[in-house]
């Protein structure tokens, strides 16, 4: 009798069980299902293109692992100045960025009259291509551009300066960080103020009421709790800056060589893809490199985190 | 420890025609533990951040120990404030959060750590020095807030709504704990509220605000018994006073109002206002329930009996009016039986319907 009841309730419970059983598949499928058209979309276009580029880097013309690419890519006249170029570029110019940023940021999330203005001013560079930007630099930097015309105008100048020939290194490298700093800063400035937004602003009052100068609530306070935001910032840009290309050519061609003007010119010009796939796998091992550094650097613990 | 003076401070916030404070005068003496109490939009947290000088008055100045600081940054005042969110920095540990304040007025590390150390004992914080802010309780962290602020040993203390975040319980437990410690250390203490029982078992002093203005000043038990207004009776205790509408007529030189069937003596300082109608003010507790009638009583009838623990909240019914009356826990009275209400004849309070402001006291 006693059995009866027990497997007239297993009879009963059967059915509840199984559905919560589909209840359960059903969570646990469903993620991986909708991850898979980005998944499916990110190894067609960029896992087997690097698959391709790494296989490509490794292999001879007439088939066969080699190391071949990679000392005719070391041996090139261009290249160890094309790196030295392109590490330039990046400490020089993300250093500004970063400065500027923060206080383009800084400054549109102090309560000043217009800041929405500034703020769709500052964000145009973000909208323009870089190798647009990179002709709108041209067309005032050029020997007979706005900068030397504004520069007679005022009589400070009697012929035109060349700012970007061989003959003045110095001024043609500075006209190019001037025009990336222009180009990529706003991105920069667009996440650092998305992350200056989110931090409560009691916080910076705290500080203040317990004795902060305005600097010391930057150092101590609104940076430290900005770190996710710098780091993401970081991220991105350092990434760029080693594709950084289109800006420079159009300003000075390839009197100034980088590592992704580079592996354009093996490809386009030169017709070595297999060079071309060697500048590739660099730029991908340094990028990955330099992530891995800016992730270790500036991890906020667990425990630090709970804005 | 320093006394502050108010003087006649007046803000306006941009795109607000309501003065947030309106010309506000307000003396708090040296050590004394003063509550702004008032419904959220009063300007009580505005007047609190103008003292901390987190906003600046239109007009007016304010004097902390003698000195104008009307003017001057946060920093320069010789306050500490703790925050409704606590603003417990999560960056940093509960050591350096408490040591904030010190380290930037240079203090020297011995001295840091010796009154941090101080601080961090007297709010039971000890064993949690190394800990960050996410690894705290709710509770905790507004320890740390208070711990940050003491340790400044400040000339004024400054506490925007503290407890307003914690649960029921620790917010009774920490209610007395924050009032021995401040009875301790004897700084001059400004306190924003919007809980009344907060205020009346905190405050030497409660200042009721209500659009921009103090209406009344006073220690707990004055504002409790004698409220200036209609609306101080309304928002202060639990239940809030009762207010009855009656007609006041003139008798043989003595005042007399009548509530519905009956009629109330009055003051006769009230005689002055015959043929009006005015509002009695009485509160719960000060009403004697019966069962059989009394002479003098008002009849009532029981419309709702709560039993709340140590006593039975009953909300009466007298004419067309409805009254709360406190009875002992065993009362033994039905739902819709009669009662005989008979209120304290010297603890009825009397208001002008037009102006909600007590017409004349005792």
């Amino acid at each position: 009798m006693r059995d009866q009841v027990a497997a007239g309730e297993r009879a009963i419970a059967a059915p509840a069980r199984r559905a919560r059983r589909a209840r359960k598949g059903g969570t646990t499928t469903a993620p991986y299902l909708l991850l898979v058209p980005a998944a499916l979309f990110l190894a067609i276009f960029f896992v087997w293109p690097m698959v391709q580029a790494l296989l490509l880097s490794v292999r001879g013309e007439h088939g066969g692992f080699t190391t071949a690419n990679f000392h005719r890519m070391t041996g090139d006249t261009y290249f160890w100045p094309a790196v030295r170029y392109t590490l330039l570029f990046i400490v020089v110019i993300l250093p500004c960025q970063l400065a500027l940023a923060l206080a383009m940021a800084l400054l549109l999330q102090a309560d000043l009259k217009g800041k929405g203005f500034f703020l769709y001013i500052w964000a145009i560079p973000l909208a323009i291509s870089d190798l647009a930007s990179g002709i709108v630099w041209l067309a005032i930097f050029s020997p007979n551009g706005f900068l030397n015309s504004i520069l007679h105008g005022l009589g400070l100048e009697e012929n035109p300066f060349p700012f970007l020939t061989l003959e003045h290194p110095v001024s043609r490298f500075l006209c190019i960080v001037i025009a990336e700093t222009w180009r990529a800063t706003s991105l920069v400035m667009i996440i650092l103020l998305a992350g200056i937004q989110v931090i409560p602003k009691d916080y910076a009052e705290a500080a203040e009421v317990f004795g902060a100068t305005a600097w010391q609530r930057l150092r101590y306070v609104t940076l430290p709790l900005l770190r996710p935001s710098l780091q993401v910032a970081l991220i991105l840009r350092t990434l760029a800056a080693f594709q950084v290309f289109a800006i420079i050519l159009a300003l000075v061609g390839r009197t100034v060589p980088v590592l992704a003007e580079e592996a354009y010119n093996w490809s386009a010009v030169l017709t070595n893809n297999y060079i071309a796939a060697a500048y590739a796998v660099v730029i991908l091992v340094v990028s990955i490199a330099v992530t891995i550094v800016y992730l270790r650097a500036l991890r906020v613990r667990d425990e630090q985190q709970g804005l | 420890m320093a006394e502050i003076n108010i003087q006649t401070v007046r803000k306006t916030f941009i795109g607000s025609k309501q003065p947030a404070v309106n010309d506000i005068d307000l003396t708090v003496a040296n050590s004394e533990f003063m509550v702004l109490l008032g419904p959220s939009g009063c300007g009580k947290t505005t007047l609190l951040r103008m003292i901390a000088g987190l906003e600046y008055p239109d007009s007016g100045s304010i004097l902390i120990g003698g000195r104008d600081v009307t003017d001057l940054p946060p920093r320069s005042r010789g306050i500490a404030m703790v925050f409704q969110s606590y603003a417990v920095f999560p960056h940093m540990t509960v050591y350096d959060n408490i040591a904030f304040g010190l380290r930037m007025h240079h203090a020297s590390k011995s001295e840091i750590s010796r009154k941090v150390e101080r601080a961090a004992d007297l709010l039971q914080l000890t064993p949690y020095l190394k800990r960050f802010s996410a690894q705290l309780s709710g509770g905790q962290r507004q320890r740390v807030a208070v711990a940050r602020a003491i340790v400044m040993e400040p000339s004024v203390l400054l506490m925007d709504e503290p407890l307003s975040n914690l649960d029921a319980l620790l917010r009774l437990n920490f209610r007395s704990e924050l009032k021995k410690l401040v009875q301790e250390i004897k700084t001059t203490t400004i306190y924003v509220t919007h809980d009344q029982v907060e205020a009346l078992s905190l405050g030497d002093r409660i200042a009721v605000m209500r659009d921009g203005e103090i209406v009344q000043c006073g220690t707990p038990m004055e504002i409790y018994s004698n409220p200036a207004t209609e609306f101080i009776g309304g928002f202060i205790g639990n239940p809030p006073m009762n207010f009855l509408h009656g007609l006041l007529q003139r008798q043989n030189g003595r005042a007399r109002v009548t509530v519905g069937d009956h009629v109330l003596e009055a003051p006769t300082t009230l005689a002055a206002h015959d043929g009006a109608t005015v509002i009695v003010g009485i509160r719960a507790e000060n009403i004697q329930a019966a069962l059989q009638s009394v002479p003098d009583a008002l009849a009532a009838r029981a419309e709702v009996i709560e039993p709340v623990g140590s006593h039975m909240l009953i909300t009466a019914v007298v004419g067309d009016q409805r009254v709360k009356v406190l009875t002992r826990a065993d009362f033994p009275v039905e739902t819709n039986g009669s009662l005989w209400l008979q209120p304290e004849w010297d603890k009825l309070r009397w208001f002008d319907p037009e102006t909600h402001r007590e017409i004349a006291a005792k």
